[in-house]
């Protein structure tokens, strides 16, 4: 495209249970802002950023959805051509992080491999905190998944979070093109009558984050 | 060919003359910065100014005459009101239309005391359940979504009235386990409560205090606004059950009803990869209520009220009406971020009547010209 003002573009979507602060988190990451009392989110909202990240532009295009059970039907098609998926819960409200689970399948049915990101959101009140941090990183360790705890009320970690998923996904992006290089190099000196079959598992296994 | 009934064909010559009004109110010095976001329902006209047009005094004595009658001719009430309703009758007239009243002047007052007792009897038999198990996920969702209900509104952030709401959602998601509560259906009790508010204060609602009505009276529009928001739910049920057929059914509708009317903008979002879906779900699942301020959505609530099937089939043309308005911003946008965030944030702030009137009579236009001939202008 003529004018693109950045080297690189990646989807990324915020799931989790209603009110973890999802479109909260999207609010002060996207407009530096925060309201006590956002409307609910409907569908889909959209939000675009932009930042530098070693040396180049990376612009974000980030994708809040609606927490409710009866959305999942809807959101599932916002899933496609997804780079990154952030995952939220809330660290005063446990069910929704035994929910994260649930989240978790859920990613797993719509993507082949995709970078993932655990956030628990709304750290800012030690009195009222039910998830513990070590409870949390013991589960993202078990599922392969970085941990992050923000408060987009405060402003606490929620800039750290978005850049090192977006570092994340970048990496992927980067590991992904050089396989893709190698694999040219390799298949251009070989003949092999199995290709067809070995790029579908190398597809299947590929790993993201 | 003249698409338009004749009675409707008056309404859009009338029309002329609210722009004119309009139009000469731009060019006063002193017009507020800031519309409210309820504000000037009291006027039937945009125009701001306190004082009936001739126009409009006529009107509103057609809807007392056809109110004042023993039996209210229900075809002419909805014909009258297809072009707005006057805010005097507006809370009656939407009882009647909504089918919760009945024509018969001498029954209602009967229908609307075992109506009332109705509900509070529901509220009886089945409020205190909200936090027994199969019912709390339920209510806690009810609970979490009330203080996010028109957050810019004082009104609804009255603890009383986020209570009202509570238990009209409660009580109507657990009379229906099929769809149960979804988000989006708190929005659609709004305008039903400030119209039926209405019956009761003279003054503007965004700050009205509503512990100075009497209970009685709350009482009255709490039941009122459950019943009416229930006949509408009626018509629209499928937009929450299970995988929400409805809305996917109707966005479909659309794609397929603008890729006829425009071309050139359904070839446009089709070439930067926007879906209908990515913003026209919100559309149909709050009726376009995240889409205009409240004002505009109760002047459209006349006309989807007056119109057979309204809200589950009308809806669509309007949407179609509304999509293709922005057109030229549409067009003009070059790539899809741009685009999303356009359709997501149509600036809708400043309008009013005037706006919604030109935007029903196209979308009555769609109707005639689509619906009983679906292959025609087709590609």
């Amino acid at each position: 495209m003529a004018g693109k003002d950045y080297n690189h573009l990646f989807k990324l979507l915020i799931i989790g249970d209603s009110n973890v602060g999802k479109s909260s988190l999207l609010l002060r990451f996207a407009d530096n802002s925060f309201s006590g009392s956002y409307i609910t989110t409907i569908g889909v909202d959209f939000k675009i950023r932009t930042v530098d990240m070693e040396g180049e532009r990376v612009k974000l295009q980030i994708w809040d959805t609606a927490g409710q059970e009866r959305f999942r039907t809807i959101t599932s098609t916002y899933y496609r051509n997804t780079h990154g998926v952030i995952i939220v819960y809330d660290v005063t409200n446990p069910d929704s992080f035994v929910n994260v689970k649930r989240w978790l399948n859920e990613i797993s049915e719509n993507c082949d491999s995709v970078c993932k990101i655990l956030v628990g959101n709304k750290n800012d009140d030690p009195t009222k905190k039910k998830v513990d941090s070590q409870d949390a990183m013991r589960f993202g360790e078990t599922v392969g998944v970085r941990v992050f705890e923000t408060s987009a009320k405060e402003n606490i970690n929620v800039e750290e979070m978005f850049m090192a998923f977006t570092r994340m996904v970048l990496r992927a992006k980067k590991q992904s093109q050089d396989r893709a290089e190698r694999e040219r190099e390799r298949e251009k000196d070989t003949v092999n009558i199995n290709a067809h079959r070995d790029r579908d598992r190398r597809k299947r296994g590929k790993k993201c984050c | 060919l003249s698409v338009l009934p004749k009675d409707t064909t008056a309404e859009f010559s009338a029309g002329t003359g609210e722009r004119a009004a309009l139009h000469r109110q731009r060019s006063l010095p002193h017009r507020p910065p800031v519309i409210p976001l309820v504000a000037r329902m009291a006027d039937q006209n945009t125009s701001g100014t306190p004082a009936m047009t001739e126009r409009e005094a006529s009107r509103l004595d057609k809807f007392k005459q056809l109110l004042a009658g023993p039996n209210t001719d229900l075809e002419e009430l909805r014909k009258l009101s297809w072009s707005g309703i006057p805010r005097q009758v507006r809370p009656i007239t939407w009882k009647l239309l909504s089918g919760y009243l009945p024509a018969n002047a001498e029954r209602r007052e009967s229908v609307l005391q075992r109506k009332r007792q109705e509900y509070f009897g529901f509220i009886q038999q089945y409020y205190n359940s909200r936090n027994d198990e199969n019912h709390q996920d339920t209510y806690r969702q009810i609970h979490i979504d009330i203080p996010r209900t028109n957050p810019l509104i004082p009104l609804f952030q009255q603890a009383s009235v986020q209570e009202i709401f509570e238990r009209i959602l409660f009580i109507w998601a657990i009379r229906h386990p099929a769809s149960g509560y979804v988000q989006g259906i708190n929005d659609l009790v709004t305008p039903f409560f400030v119209v039926y508010v209405f019956e009761y204060i003279e003054e503007e609602v965004e700050n009205f205090d509503v512990s100075s009505l009497e209970e009685e009276a709350l009482r009255n529009i709490e039941a009122d606004s459950f019943w009416c928001m229930s006949k509408l739910l009626d018509g629209i049920q499928d937009n929450y059950t299970f995988a929400q057929p409805g809305i996917q059914r109707k966005v479909k509708a659309l794609e397929e009803l603008v890729s006829r009317i425009d071309e050139s903008v359904h070839r446009h979002m089709q070439h930067y990869e926007v879906e209908y879906l990515q913003f026209a779900f919100r559309w149909m699942n709050n009726l376009l209520m995240r889409e205009l301020p409240l004002r505009c959505t109760i002047r459209l609530w006349d006309t989807y009220q007056a119109e057979p099937e309204g809200f589950s089939h009308f809806h669509l043309y309007v949407c179609a009406a509304f999509l293709v308005k922005w057109r030229k911003e549409i067009l003009e946008e070059r790539d899809f971020q741009g685009l999303m965030i356009l359709l997501q944030n149509l600036p809708t702030m400043h309008w009013g009547n005037e706006e919604v009137s030109v935007l029903l009579a196209e979308a009555y236009r769609l109707k005639f010209a689509f619906a009983d001939a679906p292959n025609h202008y087709k590609r």
